[in-house]
């Protein structure tokens, strides 16, 4: 490469990265900004956010969106891991079958799924429960095309069959089998997927607000209505706290070998996250 | 006796015992079938019947009909253009960064921390990207009063930021991030004796970008955008947040039609229109699955 083109091409870089470097930073950092807003031009208070605390709504809304994460990622565990290691074990055939349903849901707009999930929570707030806590049924089916390609590339990297085999031959059940033998084997794609199903869930407006259940998001919203400052607040941290999630877990999910070539790291950090394709905004 | 009933026993054991392993390993299956069953596939079966009936329950055609009317076909037509301007803005915007990042050092820092970057971008989005445009270039925001000291008034042709132009903008947030996390493989599969190749024929930036690089990133490149287009089309939450009142997109249009404040609530066309955005996402990625597959035959 020549002298003027490199010099060209690390023009360019720097140009986009200033650029595009502005326009994600810029809009985080306004929200902090309209977030300590005071009442006179130029005043700093941290106001706004000492009111999350003193908004019952909120603070109901951020325990509720908590537990159904909670509910949610043990659900999904214990719902899919199993499924995903028995179909490997005793039903290959079936594995594509599997893993062509788990990414489903991302071809059906969370929108459109929407549409047939209301009768169905309809009949469940009859005949079951009515508590918000029940949006975990709908989440778990949101969060299956993340959790599963996460927990497949953890089953992908151990050799399953030996080692339950193995557990076997010495007199292990198929409870000890799961819970000795393959989960601590595969534990950072465990919290890889567990990760993703929390900061899903957080995020996650549509289906809360058209089942009408006020989960973090549907609150937010709804304070934004009497108090801007201090929803962009609630925003902010909830934001904060997302990121801070998905920064580990970017770090985590790279393969633990120095050898490991970064354009892999990559890739597996887009078909965590990205892959299953941003697709299909869950939480937007 | 007793011989004759164990033999018995025996017999009629040992096929039982054999056929159990058979006969339960499945069993282990039944959860995960019956969950997918009662909350994937349950609603997918309501929204095409719901769609095909009336609200009695006799079959119609009319909520397909009905899509024709004046602002369902506008919501659409909306639907779809910021759907695409946003895919394109963010296909190029994002295929230049990860042309940047790939011609970078792929181990350093910078690197790491853009792709990690867009992994956590990409899933931002919401009432909460909405709160932070509103917060930069709203009518109280941040940039936008900093411009207007300065003498630029951005909304000098009306406040643009709560309609169609403003969602594409916000929309591009996301599809950015996105754009290089499923665009950056491709660049990097580009390798640099190609170009060198092409100089040693006597071929200058201009034959190389036309005639190497180009045909080879444009199956991948096509099948981005169309990703982000599916990606767009079917968000809800960002719009819902910003723009209040108003079936502007096909998304808001569903949603207004489900909850019957407005006291006229169509499930059945709030069903058809549904149908009519799964069928359109369902082209777009089957499209963008076969582009991707033509990219992976060269892509190592």
């Amino acid at each position: 490469m020549n002298r003027t083109r490199r010099l060209k091409l690390q023009a360019f870089r720097a140009i986009v990265f200033i650029v595009l470097g502005a326009f994600f930073l810029v809009p985080i950092a306004a929200m902090l900004e309209f977030s300590t807003r005071g009442r006179e031009i130029n005043e700093r208070t941290l106001n706004a956010w000492g009111s999350i605390v003193k908004t019952p709504d909120l603070t109901d809304a951020i325990t509720a969106s908590l537990e159904i994460a909670a509910i949610t990622c043990v659900a999904m565990l214990v719902l899919l891991l199993p499924t995903m290691v028995w179909v490997r074990l005793r039903f290959p055939g079936l594995n594509r079958v599997v893993e062509f349903i788990c990414l489903l849901p991302l071809t059906v707009p969370a929108i459109a799924l929407v549409v047939g999930m209301v009768p169905i929570y309809r009949w469940l707030s009859i005949n079951l429960s009515s508590s918000i806590l029940t949006l975990s049924f709908a989440y778990l089916i949101l969060v299956l095309p993340y959790s599963y390609r996460s927990l497949d590339a953890g089953l992908a990297a151990i050799d399953l069959k030996t080692l339950s085999e193995a557990a076997r031959s010495l007199g292990a059940g198929w409870f000890t089998v799961m819970w000795r033998v393959v989960v601590p084997n595969m534990s950072s794609a465990l919290l890889n997927a567990s990760l993703l199903v929390v900061a899903l869930v957080l995020g996650e407006y549509t289906f809360a607000n058209l089942l009408a259940y006020e989960n973090l998001q549907v609150a937010i919203y709804y304070v934004s209505l009497v108090s801007a400052g201090t929803s962009i607040a609630v925003a902010v941290a909830s934001l904060l706290f997302a990121f801070a999630l998905l920064m580990i877990l970017s770090f985590v999910g790279r393969p633990p070998s120095p050898i490991a070539k970064a354009e892999d790291a990559d890739i597996s950090v887009g078909q965590t996250v990205g892959l299953s394709g941003g697709l299909i905004g869950r939480s937007r | 006796m007793t011989a004759v009933r164990s033999a018995a026993l025996t017999a009629a054991g040992r096929p039982i015992a054999g056929s159990r392993r058979l006969s339960f390993s499945w069993v282990g299956l039944v959860p995960f079938f019956a969950y997918v069953g009662l909350f994937l596939f349950l609603p997918t079966v309501i929204i095409i019947v719901g769609s095909l009936t009336t609200k009695e329950g006799a079959l119609t055609a009319s909520n397909f009909t009905e899509i024709a009317q004046g602002y369902v076909v506008k919501a659409f037509v909306a639907s779809i253009t910021i759907s695409a301007a946003s895919a394109v803005v963010g296909a190029v915007a994002g295929a230049l960064l990860a042309y940047a990042v790939a011609a970078g050092n792929p181990r350093g820092i910078l690197r790491r921390t853009v792709t990690s970057g867009s992994g956590v971008l990409a899933q931002f989005g919401g009432v909460t990207l909405a709160f932070a445009f509103v917060a930069t270039i709203g009518t109280t925001g941040f940039v936008y009063l900093f411009l207007k000291d300065r003498g630029i008034d951005i909304y000098a042709n009306g406040v643009w930021i709560y309609d169609l132009a403003g969602l594409t903008l916000i929309y591009t947030y996301f599809q950015i991030p996105l754009m290089l996390i499923v665009f950056l493989p491709a660049v990097d599969g580009i390798r640099p004796q190609w170009r060198e190749a092409t100089e040693s024929l006597g071929g200058g930036s201009w034959h190389y970008w036309r005639y190497v690089a180009g045909p080879l990133l444009a199956p991948s490149f096509l099948g981005c955008t169309l990703l982000l287009f599916a990606n767009a089309f079917s968000a809800y939450a960002t719009a819902a947040a910003l723009i209040t009142g108003g079936g502007v997109i096909i998304p808001l249009v569903i949603s207004n039609l489900l909850t019957s404040e407005t006291g006229r609530a169509q499930p059945g066309l709030a069903k058809a229109l549904a149908i009519g955005m799964i069928v359109v996402v369902l082209l777009v990625m089957s499209l963008y699955t076969l582009l991707q597959r033509r990219t992976t035959r060269w892509l190592r």
